[in-house]
């Protein structure tokens, strides 16, 4: 094989997918208790389990690909923000509740088109793990559409709210499309797509939402990276010490 | 909010084959957002593979003040019963 370090590679991005998820979950979890309502409090926790449960089977994977006998504890629980390899997106704080649906609209919007493709991946065990996840995500796009609409095409105050929001987080897409050597080796292996290829028809999912919502559709422009190589926002390390102070306080700490 | 979200009442049909039965209730804005509701608190075990909402103000109900003049008059009218009646002899079809 001409790639010497294929199942380092696979590894990486199996972690960058499981750290997508996991941060995701983290941050949707944070509304437990304290979203608008009691029904939107439990979707937005459902959809905050889908995204542990993708997360878990993504990191477990990633661990015994690297062979050194961490699973998907060690993987969530004992790493330092450097070592996480998730979009920025994901990490970002939720601000208000259309924050945190513009975020979840864009995010899960990526994850159903990357989870589609990832069906026919030449590597079987992503391949299962996407096609469990891909129907999760069709309903995570669906609950934030819902939303998006609603709060765009709301009050003046939601529509004011959620142009914000998503004028905010729009930037920060522009990372799910962005190629680098790992992303270009997986997409020659037919394991994963060439991150670009995914655009399209992203934006064939989200624009008319935005539209329906009201909402005009921010331009292109500033596009900030840096979280497939563990260059985060400061906002993950706080969300990391807040997930991982358990663990680390109780090594091996079960219910 | 919950003050200004209307009620639904949720009817679930748990597989094919069998009536929607009433699972509860929740609030919510509006119909689309209902169903989705109703689908998260409702069926996270699958419990059902069909869903109805129904606004709860839509619902016309039978008062518990009737229930005497209501339902009290069936007790004692076994004849309703198909049990109530002996089968003659020497009928083949009925």
């Amino acid at each position: 094989m001409s790639d010497p370090h294929p199942t380092g590679d696979l590894a990486e991005y199996a972690l960058r997918l499981g750290d997508d998820a996991l941060v995701a979950a983290q941050r949707l979890g944070e509304w437990a208790a304290k979203a608008p309502e009691m029904e939107e409090d439990i979707a937005l926790t459902n959809v905050a389990l889908d995204q542990l449960g993708a997360a878990r089977l993504l990191l477990s994977y990633a661990g015994e690909l690297e062979g050194a006998g961490r699973d998907e504890d060690a993987l969530a629980f004992l790493r330092d923000d450097r070592e996480f390899r998730n979009c920025l997106l994901a990490e970002l704080p939720n601000r208000d509740f259309g924050g945190t649906i513009a975020k979840l609209l864009f995010l899960a919007a990526h994850q159903r088109l990357l989870y589609d493709w990832l069906v026919a991946s030449t590597d079987e065990r992503l391949a299962a793990i996407a096609a469990k996840a891909r129907k999760e995500s069709a309903y995570h796009v669906d609950h934030a559409a819902q939303w998006t609409v609603r709060l765009g095409d709301g009050t003046d105050e939601s529509h004011r709210r959620m142009q914000a929001a998503v004028a905010e987080v729009w930037p920060y897409t522009h990372e799910l499309f962005a190629a680098d050597d790992l992303t270009r080796r997986m997409d020659e292996r037919g394991v994963a797509p060439a991150p670009a290829t995914l655009r399209d028809a992203w934006l064939a999912t989200v624009e008319p939402v935005l539209a329906e919502a009201t909402l005009d559709r921010p331009a292109d422009g500033w596009a900030p990276g840096g979280g497939r190589d563990g260059l985060h926002t400061e906002h993950l390390s706080y969300l990391l010490a807040e997930m991982q102070v358990l663990h680390r306080a109780h090594p091996g700490a079960k219910w | 909010m919950s003050g200004e979200w209307p009620l639904w009442e949720v009817f679930v049909r748990a597989r094919r084959g069998l009536s929607h039965t009433h699972v509860g209730s929740l609030h919510a804005p509006d119909a689309t957002l209902a169903l989705r509701n109703a689908r998260d608190l409702y069926t996270r075990r699958q419990e059902g593979v069909s869903i109805w909402v129904v606004p709860a103000s839509e619902i016309t109900a039978s008062s518990p003040d009737e229930k005497d003049a209501f339902f009290d008059p069936a007790a004692d009218k076994a004849y309703r019963h198909p049990t109530f009646y002996q089968v003659p002899d020497g009928v083949a079809h009925l």
